[in-house]
């Protein structure tokens, strides 16, 4: 790999692939990760996130592709890697049998971090996350949320330049998903760089940048605003009586690539080979509605257009 | 090397919080020794008594009567039934009611008066009743032990019959019983069982300790950190030394107390040995941790190995009395090298240069098994 690689890169992979038998969970993967920014990787239940992570840290050896992180050769420099880098856990992985105190000064230990600057950092962390009232539950008794502010905790203990966190809010309620985020921004602000997978749009739109992926392949990438415009989709939503049938008429069309109801709204994607979406409607379709409007694509329509090819 | 130091003391500290709270690990570690202890030095006894025999007495006589109870008083058996003729009395046999038949013959006080033991045969008489055996025993031999204990009963004196002072002749041999002069099962048990309960739990411990990790998801959390391999599996025995040391001052402690086993050797030797014992174990749980991947085939893995060490460590039957394959496997085992240095120490109070080989061998057998196990054990999820 080019040695000389741009120094605001953080990860490099290049043609990364990974086969578990003849399952090809990732598939020449190609990734340029900018120093601190939050990146994302996008895409549902088993489209190879977790493995792709798993590889950038080390943790998996890829079966071909090679892979740069801080500048790193991965698998070979990963011991080197693991003094940088936080990583947290899709599933939950501190001891659920230990308080939220002894599981951080067990990871501080562990870092080489003792003495009161174990303590110093212990009781930062400890506020930060708002887990003072709780450093003496058991781990395995708190709720989703807390658990997840621990595990972060735990991961940024030893101020990593790279944080890597999979699927952190899996299993957080909206409003601590939201103050999680705040927190990542925080740590991005401090100069931490952030990869983060998700299956949420809505997280996926706070990401600098992201990655689309599906059956380990990757899709698209790019800011969600990038991605927003170079849709090769046009978004129209009609507002009319009788959807359901209208919608059993429109996903017949080859180039209609879905469509969905938004209460009293279809949502409709059409291929952007088609210039004029409003005519072409109204000529494939008797709709009496004089409300149809091209409106602003959504980074779930990105998805969906990416990600569809397959579904038909 | 400093902070090497740190990290194994870290996990050593976290591996003993869990225990703590871990209450039902915890029982086991006081409850495997208690009640293993109660039960080997209890139940399990080599010298057979009150076995049920049933006598069917064709002589009804006065001196077929001194004879059953001259039989009995050795406890050896207790005649349960009587029967009048052989078939019924096999009858019993058969459906184990009994485990053995004394059939008196009708010319039972002829063969006694005849009985070369009671010195009436005259020296030059060539009858051939003289030297018979004035009864017969028909035995259950399907249990070796209860037939070798009827056995026992051949040559038995028969001085009291005829209460008549014994002519006894002199025994070929005379025999002095060392280190265990009354013969009490309890005290080569005793030491033993620190060897098998040591095996059972110490394997099953460490095994399950770091598997435990890997079900739990924590191994993903701790390979990502620097902590190295060898350090993980330090800090993940050395907790369990204490322990098993704490086992082994319950098992002879009370073995002391209850059974009255001495402690002839030195507790410096003792504590030597059993240390060395195991830090063996332990190798050997890290090295099926790093083979099996979930808590049962670990527990699997370690009966496995605990099986051939009750069986063929000398625990149960003397090692020499082995077919020598079995003698191979046994070599192979800890718990025979174990076995033989606890043995030693506590009983006969061996020097340290006899113990050599077998100290030798566990040390090896240690050094080799972390070896192993941190070479098996790869800080990645491939
Ligand atoms: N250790 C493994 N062995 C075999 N297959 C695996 C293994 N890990 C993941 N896979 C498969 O690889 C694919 C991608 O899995 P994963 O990376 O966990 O997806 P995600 O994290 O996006 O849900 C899935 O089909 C999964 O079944
Ligand atoms: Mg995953």
């Amino acid at each position: 790999m080019n040695r000389d690689s741009a120094p605001d890169l953080i990860i490099q992979a290049k043609q990364l692939s990974r086969n578990f038998g003849d399952l090809k969970a990732i598939d020449k993967l190609d990734l340029n990760i900018d120093k601190n920014r939050i990146y994302g990787f996008l895409g549902p239940n088993g489209c190879g996130k977790t493995t792709a992570i798993r590889m950038l840290t080390g943790l998996l050896k890829p079966t071909s592709g090679e892979i740069r992180v801080l500048g790193l050769t991965l698998p070979q420099d990963a011991e080197k890697l693991r003094l940088k880098m936080g990583y947290m856990t899709q599933k939950f992985s501190l001891y659920d049998d230990l308080t939220v105190k002894e599981n951080l000064q067990f990871i501080a230990k562990i870092y080489g971090i003792f003495g009161a600057t174990q303590n110093k950092r212990i009781n930062e962390l400890l506020s930060t996350y708002g887990l003072n009232q709780k450093q003496q539950q058991l781990a395995g008794s708190m709720s989703g949320g807390q658990r997840q502010r621990l595990a972060l905790a735990a991961a940024t203990l030893h101020k990593p330049e790279l944080l890597f966190l999979d699927e952190p809010t899996s299993a957080v309620d909206p409003e601590n998903r939201r103050d999680f985020w705040e927190q990542l921004f925080d740590l991005c602000q401090q100069g931490t760089s952030i990869l983060v997978s998700t299956h949420y749009m809505d997280e996926a739109e706070r990401c600098h940048k992201l990655a689309i992926l599906e059956d380990g392949i990757k899709r698209a990438d790019g800011s969600p605003e990038q991605l927003m415009n170079n849709i090769a989709a046009h978004v129209v939503e009609i507002e009319a009586e009788g959807l359901r049938h209208l919608k059993q008429q429109l996903i017949q069309l080859p180039e209609v690539v879905t469509a969905a109801q938004l209460g009293a709204r279809l949502r409709v994607l059409i291929k952007s080979s088609v210039t004029n979406p409003i005519d072409f409607l109204q000529h494939h379709t008797e709709i009496v509605t004089n409300k149809i409007s091209i409106v602003r694509p959504s980074l779930e329509d990105v998805f969906i257009t990416c990600t569809g090819s397959r579904r038909q | 090397m400093i902070t090497s130091l740190y990290r194994i003391q870290a996990i050593c500290f976290k591996e003993l919080m869990q225990l703590k709270r871990d209450k039902m690990t915890f029982a086991m570690v006081i409850m495997i020794p208690l009640v293993q202890l109660v039960l080997f030095g209890y139940a399990i006894n080599t010298n057979v008594r009150h076995i049920p025999v049933a006598v069917v007495d064709h002589s009804q006589s006065a001196l077929s009567r001194v004879l059953v109870q001259t039989v009995a008083a050795t406890q050896v058996v207790t005649f349960s039934h009587h029967f009048d003729d052989i078939k019924s009395a096999q009858e019993a046999l058969e459906q184990a009611q009994i485990r053995a038949i004394l059939i008196i013959p009708q010319d039972l006080s002829q063969r006694v008066v005849r009985h070369a033991s009671l010195g009436f045969a005259l020296p030059d008489s060539s009858d051939e009743q003289t030297g018979r055996p004035i009864a017969q025993w028909l035995v259950d031999g399907s249990d070796t032990m209860v037939a070798g204990a009827i056995k026992g009963l051949r040559n038995m004196p028969l001085a009291e019959l005829l209460s008549k002072p014994a002519n006894r002749s002199t025994p070929t041999f005379e025999v002095t019983l060392f280190y265990n002069p009354e013969q009490r099962s309890a005290v080569n048990i005793v030491p033993g069982l620190v060897g098998i309960i040591l095996t059972m739990t110490m394997i099953m411990f460490t095994s399950a300790a770091i598997v435990r990790e890997r079900e739990h998801g924590n191994m993903e959390m701790l390979i990502t950190t620097p902590i190295r391999s060898i350090e993980l599996m330090l800090g993940k025995i050395i907790p369990y030394i204490f322990i098993g040391l704490l086992q082994v001052a319950i098992i002879l402690g009370l073995g002391y107390l209850v059974f009255n086993v001495p402690i002839n050797g030195g507790l410096w030797a003792l504590f030597c040995i059993t240390l060395l014992f195991i830090a063996a174990s332990l190798a050997l749980g890290l090295v099926i941790s790093t083979i099996a991947t979930n808590q049962l085939q670990s527990m699997q893995m370690t009966i496995f190995v605990l099986l051939p060490s009750i069986l063929l460590s000398g625990f149960m039957f003397p090692y020499e009395g082995m077919p020598e394959i079995a003698q191979y496997i046994a070599e192979a085992l800890p718990a025979t090298h174990f076995m033989r240095l606890v043995r030693g120490v506590i009983l006969r109070d061996v020097c340290f240069t006899d113990m050599l080989p077998d100290v030798y061998w566990l040390s090896a057998f240690t050094f080799a098994g972390i070896l192993l196990a941190s070479f098996r054990f790869k800080k990645t999820l491939d």
